[in-house]
């Protein structure tokens, strides 16, 4: 009930503010765009609009995710709001839950907002819509959530501008650390090895959640792969919002 | 990064259905105190109780209303979506937040502006929203932080007047500031806090002292031989408005000064008994502790 509560008052916060709408005023655009893109192509145009597409959403809900998660804690801190907050029977750890989910919240209206201009695109030019991009939204969506989480954590003892720094940074690595658990492996040097493996073992493994490329190409997915997925981005979550607990449950807001 | 110990060894008791002022100097300590109490900051050693109950137990902030200083709040909400966000806060039912909700707006006077966000409110109107949001759980102790920062005439007097009317249903309402003589007019007891010590608590009465300072005498037709004989008793003699201003120390110089008045056929216009301010006390007591 108390978490709810602060859940529909960080989406509010969100829909309520101008900075979102132009983002996904952008996506949709750059949705609408790849149609430009694959007329250039032959024949191949409807791959090129599902991978603008499937990218759009992507990096789209990963620039919201980061640039408001950042802010989430901070900017309640910075502003004092929540001092009110915290002196009612609220525990801190309740608040951050609500926070977090409020953006959660947030990112999947916003995902399907620009998951349904998607499926129209692609109904409109196959005349049948193709729900195994669906499959692929999904996972997009459990690797914002995943970022979302991370970016709380930072900003639970960071500002904003690191953290968002941080999580960029993790995004990126996450996304290339199976290359560097594969590399490290290859490695003789004992320093190398550790240092990978650590890296691959502590950061989220995003490409996990990377399912484009085989969508697009009409390969399948199994069931039983996404389930892993989505059990991965579960406990990778669990854990990250469990450590910002920690740290949030000892700050002094001063 | 240096640390600073804000408070050593504080003991403060304030008693149930009394409204009690907590002033000091900028940077003495009060808002850490009540940050304190309110779970927004941790003490690094010691412990504090409020109504009987360790603060560190959140349940406790069930009886506690805050109004933290200068208004900071959602303001992409309005007036009664905000009231209402903190009433579900305490787990209150939809219709009994409702009911709150309109009553509080009632008490503040926000009633006509309830779907306005607060973002387009004055200074005035955000504290007294934010008095509204610390009372939503009829709460039986009130911490407000400098309740009348920042506020004109009017808005201060609106503020009084609510503290005042929420002493009348029973509440202990603590509150800092360094208006002193809103403190003087509205406070049973004062704590005066500088440098983190507590160094003085008690009534205005006793801190101040019944006894009067000074009386200020103004008469009028007063012949000069007469006003000599006056100032041997006054303190001081001045001329406002063509009238006659004197002021004498204690009670024995002012019956001297009526009885001469009264001899020489003068006018008493009128008598005004002054005693220290707590403006005075505070800046004399402070400069004291200071100096040790």
């Amino acid at each position: 009930m108390k978490i709810r509560a602060i859940m529909i008052n960080t989406f509010r916060e969100a829909i309520r503010d101008k900075v979102l709408y132009s983002l996904l005023f952008f996506a949709l655009l750059m949705i609408g765009g790849s149609i430009l893109l694959g007329r250039l192509t032959i024949g191949e145009n409807i791959k090129i609009i599902k991978d603008m597409g499937l990218a759009s959403i992507s990096i789209f809900g990963m620039l919201i995710a980061i640039f408001v998660g950042i802010g989430l804690v901070y900017k309640e801190i910075d502003k004092k709001t929540i001092y009110t907050v915290i002196a009612k029977p609220v525990h801190r750890y309740q608040f951050l839950l609500g926070k977090y989910l409020g953006l959660i919240l947030t990112l999947l209206v916003e995902v399907a907002i620009m998951s349904f201009g998607l499926l129209l695109l692609v109904l409109s030019y196959e005349g049948h819509a193709e729900l195994s991009i669906l499959k692929a939204i999904l996972l997009i969506f459990f690797e914002l959530m995943t970022i979302t989480a991370v970016a709380i954590l930072f900003s639970s003892f960071s500002t904003p501008i690191l953290s968002g720094l941080f999580t960029l940074a993790v995004y990126i690595v996450g996304h290339l650390s199976r290359d560097l658990l594969a590399f490290g492996a290859k490695s003789e040097n004992a320093m190398i090895k550790y240092s990978t493996a650590f890296i691959y073992y502590s950061l989220p493994n995003l490409d996990n959640f990377n399912i484009k490329g085989k969508i697009v190409h009409q390969a399948l997915v199994s069931w039983e792969y996404l389930s892993f997925a989505m059990l991965y981005g579960v406990l990778y979550i669990s854990i990250t919002l469990l450590l910002s607990m920690v740290i949030f449950q000892k700050r002094d807001f001063r | 990064m240096k640390k600073v110990s804000a408070l050593h060894n504080l003991n403060l008791e304030v008693e149930e259905g009394e409204i009690f002022g907590y002033v000091g100097p900028n940077g003495a300590g009060k808002t850490t105190t009540l940050k304190i109490l309110t779970g927004l900051i941790y003490p690094t050693s010691g412990n504090a109780w409020i109504l009987g109950r360790d603060i560190r137990d959140v349940a406790i902030k069930k009886d506690i209303g805050f109004l933290p200083e200068g208004p900071y709040f959602y303001d992409y909400l309005t007036a009664k979506e905000f009231l209402y966000f903190y009433g579900q806060l305490f787990g209150m039912r939809k219709r009994e937040i409702e009911k709150k909700v309109g009553e509080l707006l009632d008490l503040v006077e926000l009633r006509h502006v309830k779907d306005i966000q607060l973002r387009r409110f004055s200074k005035g109107m955000l504290q007294r929203i934010g008095i509204a949001q610390a009372l939503i759980n009829d709460p039986k102790l009130l911490l407000l932080d400098e309740p009348m920062s920042g506020l004109d005439p009017i808005g201060r007097a609106k503020i009084k007047e609510i503290i005042l009317q929420l002493k009348e249903t029973g509440k202990t309402i603590l509150f800092s500031s360094h208006i002193l003589s809103d403190v003087e007019m509205l406070c049973d007891r004062v704590g005066i806090l500088t440098q983190g010590r507590l160094i003085d608590v008690g009534s205005l009465d006793t801190l101040l002292g019944s006894g009067i300072k000074s009386i200020e005498i103004v008469t009028s037709h007063i012949a000069k031989d007469t006003l000599r004989e006056i100032e041997t008793v006054a303190e001081k003699v001045t001329l406002r408005d063509e009238k006659l201003v004197i002021v004498v120390n204690g009670e024995e110089d002012k019956d001297r000064v009526l009885g001469i008045i009264n001899r020489n056929n003068g006018r008493l216009i009128s008598l005004t008994p002054g005693r220290k301010t707590l403006e005075e006390y505070l800046v004399e007591k402070v400069n004291r502790e200071v100096a040790l």
